[in-house]
């Protein structure tokens, strides 16, 4: 990608002057010093950052700068890794996500996360929509039924499937698959979605389908998104953070971050000298 | 011859002819297995033999069913002790089945085709199959009544096979009626008057003394009472159902002209071979097959069918795919899910890995020692008091059978479903902890229904390895003669105590047991061919129900 290109992407999607001031937005997510260790590297040496509400912020950086990890921390699924250490604070509505009385549990209730490659459950699509639900302990149809259709109304997904929730949900095509899961994840309500290179296993049309759903889901949803791909990023996001080596270099209104980086680096990546 | 090896053409020939012969192999032994073990329902003719004695000069006649011959050498048949004429290098020996065991000692006697005629196969040859002795061979002469000829083949010739058979048919009834009364009516009241005696004795146990145990046993004695009269009926109306049944008697003429009479009680059916044609025979066939397939053994093994043997195996199978599946899911799930991936961990998985190996008859004798001889005879002690000294789970049976195959088969359980488990991708895992799952709702939720085809390939495995296993049941519960089935209609229907038949058993104990070899063979392989073929049901239909759960669970990853 060239950088001549990228603004001009920019400007359709977001006609141009509609920047806002960070400073002027309530912030949902603070990250405070956060270093993360696999064992004795490194992955994440102190990153400090805010996350707006009821805005999209997007992670850009090259392969392995740890910008999945970063989005991973949210909701504590690194956990999960043994050897993975973690130091410094996450604050959610101003709570440590990280203080030792948090329930996990709870915590993913409340910070959703949709993963690169679609992973329904081998369940009906009736039955992935309410699994969230059924988790907590709802089993009456009706609020079932409800949640079910308005989530998969809200991931778009209803029109192509109302005749067959009963179906094997691998009958999807990708694209319908990661807006089931989308479906899934929103049927519980959560404040936060992170969205993990959603887009990059499926063709260009579900892909489309995908960046429109996000601008739809911003009203209600704080959403942070992870991504490869830079137009995307340009595309749907209102702010940006770039991401090198573990390390934070700069985070700006999206606007901004593309068409006047602050830094060498951030430069030199948007314009494609590495990465 | 270089470039030949280059090409690389040997190793498709070498690949090829390994599965080859394995393949010829396989459809060699199940070939030979379903040879020997159809052929033996056949009704063959019975033929007509006049031998000249070459030693004596004297004629004698022989009638029976041909059934192998066998060419050898004159050297080594004089050898053996025959007297061979001088000219001949080569004879052929038959192997005929004339029956009739009670009257000429043995049913099957090997003859020289020397001296033979040529087979007869005259008309109106009875072949009765006997409750005892094996089969008759012989021709009818009369129907007789307490001893009074009631009638004869030469006065009534058309009417008289009919007649024969009519009275086969009632003896036959009245056989069911018997059977009916002794295992039915008879052993209800038998077990009833056991339970009597055992409620006495845990009286009497209990500590109860003097008037307090009288008490106590009145109401007993009182239903004793009654029972006992019950069986006094029961018992006279069966010494007169044996009386009837004992007055009719078929007169038989033999091939050497000696007269006998059959009692049709001794009946089980009639068969003219050499008067029926093809579609006739196919009838009987099937029927035989029918027979052995649905009836129980007769004469030590030797006469009648196998269902027992057949429904042993079955009901043993299950109790062991119920006792197994669970046992070996958890302890896989453990393994795999929760416990720590350490030395230990390792350590236990090559041990559960490695008693895959340990030779069956091993776990026969842990089976014998650790679960009959101490927990079952602790269950005894404590539950089962009353019926001491006799035992009731401290004795070889179908639990015990079924407990020790399923730790035979335990490991290729926990294997497979620990495959199962390691094949679901970690992205379906982290999508239910991402919705709030916790690890265990994530388990119970996703992981453990994916890897359900897992678990079934495990149980496929088992199945595969338990129900043709023999050494360790000999041991745990398998017995020669069972007298009763396993699950039957009287309360708690199924009995875990009781020993059961195992068609693997079955075949060891009827080849290798038995007083007639020659008999036994041919049930030898149609016991061996039944087996297979219902392991091969068994593993069909678990295979079929796996694939059911793999479509249901078709995920990208297969």
């Amino acid at each position: 990608m060239s950088a001549q290109e990228t603004p001009m992407i920019k400007t359709e999607m977001n006609p141009a002057g509609s920047a806002e001031k960070m400073e002027n937005l309530k912030t949902k997510l603070e990250v405070r010093d956060l270093r993360l260790k696999y064992g004795n590297d490194e992955a994440l040496k102190g990153i400090n950052l805010e996350i707006p509400e009821n805005r999209v912020t997007a992670f850009i950086g090259p392969s392995g700068c740890g910008k999945s990890t970063l989005l991973r921390c949210f909701n504590r699924m690194n956990d999960l890794v043994d050897s993975c250490t973690i130091t410094g604070e996450i604050r959610l509505d101003g709570e440590n996500i990280y203080a030792p009385k948090v329930d996990v549990a709870e915590l993913r209730r409340q910070v959703g996360m949709v993963f690169q490659k679609p992973n329904p459950f081998p369940k009906s699509i009736y039955e992935n929509v309410a699994y969230g639900l059924r988790l907590q302990g709802v089993n009456d149809r009706r609020t079932l039924d409800e949640v079910v259709e308005s989530s998969l109304r809200g991931a778009a997904l209803w029109d192509e499937v109302k005749d067959r929730l009963n179906d094997n949900a691998f009958g999807l095509s990708g694209g319908q698959q990661q807006r089931l899961v989308i479906a899934r994840a929103i049927a519980i309500e959560p404040e936060v979605l992170l969205l993990d290179e959603p887009a990059s296993a499926l063709d260009p049309i579900s892909t489309l389908k995908i960046e429109e759903l996000i601008n739809e889901l911003k009203e209600k949803y704080t959403i942070v998104i992870v991504t490869h791909n830079m137009q995307q990023a340009a595309r749907v996001s209102d702010f940006t953070a770039f991401l090198y080596m573990g390390q934070m270099i700069e985070h700006a209104d999206t606007n901004t971050l593309f068409t006047m980086p602050a830094k060498k680096q951030t430069e030199d990546y948007i314009t494609g000298r590495y990465g | 011859m270089k470039n030949w090896f280059k090409s690389g053409a040997p190793w498709i020939w070498l690949t090829g002819g390994a599965v080859t012969l394995s393949v010829v192999m396989v459809v060699g032994l199940l070939g030979l297995i379903a040879v020997r073990g159809f052929s033996h329902f056949w009704p063959a003719d019975v033929a007509i033999i006049e031998i000249n004695e070459p030693e004596t000069g004297a004629t004698s006649r022989l009638m029976g069913e041909i059934v192998r011959t066998e060419g050898m050498t004159a050297a080594a048949a004089r050898e053996a002790g025959n007297t061979v004429p001088e000219d001949r290098e080569l004879v052929k020996r038959y192997l005929i089945k004339q029956g009739n065991r009670d009257q000429f000692g043995t049913d099957f006697v090997w003859r020289f085709e020397f001296g033979m005629s040529e087979f007869e196969y005259t008309e109106g040859v009875y072949v009765i199959e006997r409750r005892e002795w094996g089969n008759f061979y012989g021709f009818p002469t009369a129907i007789e009544i307490d001893g009074e000829t009631q009638q004869t083949l030469a006065d009534n010739p058309e009417d008289f096979h009919e007649a024969v058979q009519s009275a086969v048919d009632t003896s036959v009834e009245y056989h069911h009626r018997i059977r009916n009364i002794e295992r039915g009516e008879i052993g209800r009241i038998n077990n009833e008057i056991e339970s009597l005696r055992l409620q006495e004795r845990q009286f009497q146990l209990d500590g109860l003394e003097g008037e307090a145990l009288e008490q106590a046993t009145a109401a007993l004695d009182v239903r004793r009472a009654e029972l006992e009269a019950e069986y006094l009926e029961l018992r006279n109306e069966l010494d007169a159902l044996y009386e009837d049944m004992h007055r009719n008697t078929l007169r038989m003429q033999m091939v050497d002209g000696a007269e006998v009479p059959i009692h049709f009680a001794d009946i089980v059916s009639i068969t003219m071979p050499n008067d029926m044609n093809a579609l006739q025979k196919w009838g009987e066939y099937f029927h035989r097959v029918w027979v052995f397939l649905t009836a129980e053994p007769r004469e030590a093994n030797t006469e009648g069918g196998i269902f027992p043997a057949i429904f042993g195996t079955i009901t043993m199978v299950f109790v062991m795919s119920i006792l197994v599946t669970p046992f070996g899911v958890l302890a896989a799930i453990y393994l795999r899910e929760y416990a720590k991936q350490g030395p230990i961990t390792k350590m236990v998985r090559i041990s559960v890995y490695n008693l895959a190996g340990v030779p069956s008859i091993v776990f026969g004798v842990f089976g014998l020692g650790f679960f009959i001889y101490f927990l079952g005879g602790n269950i005894d002690r404590i539950f089962y008091e009353a019926a001491l000294p006799s035992p009731t789970f401290g004795t070889p049976g179908l639990f015990w059978a079924s407990l020790t195959l399923a730790l035979l088969t335990l490991p290729v359980v926990i294997v497979s479903t620990e495959e199962g488990l390691a094949r679901i991708p970690s992205t379906i895992r982290q999508g239910s902890l991402a919705l709030g799952a916790t690890k265990s709702e994530t388990l119970w939720r996703v992981v453990v229904p994916l890897a359900t085809p897992g678990m079934m390939t495990g149980l496929i495995l088992a199945i595969a390895r338990a129900a043709g296993e023999v050494a360790p049941l000999m041991l745990v519960g398998v017995v020669k003669l069972a007298p009763t089935l396993p699950i039957d209609g009287e309360f708690p229907f199924i009995h875990l105590e009781r020993k059961i038949m195992h068609l693997g058993f079955h075949i060891f104990d009827v080849g290798f047991q038995s007083p007639n070899v020659e008999a036994a063979r041919p049930l030898v392989y149609a016991t061996a061919l039944t087996l297979v073929a219902l392991i091969i049901i068994l593993n069909i239909s678990a295979i079929s129900i796996r694939n059911h759960l793999r479509e249901k669970y078709r995920s990208d990853s297969d």
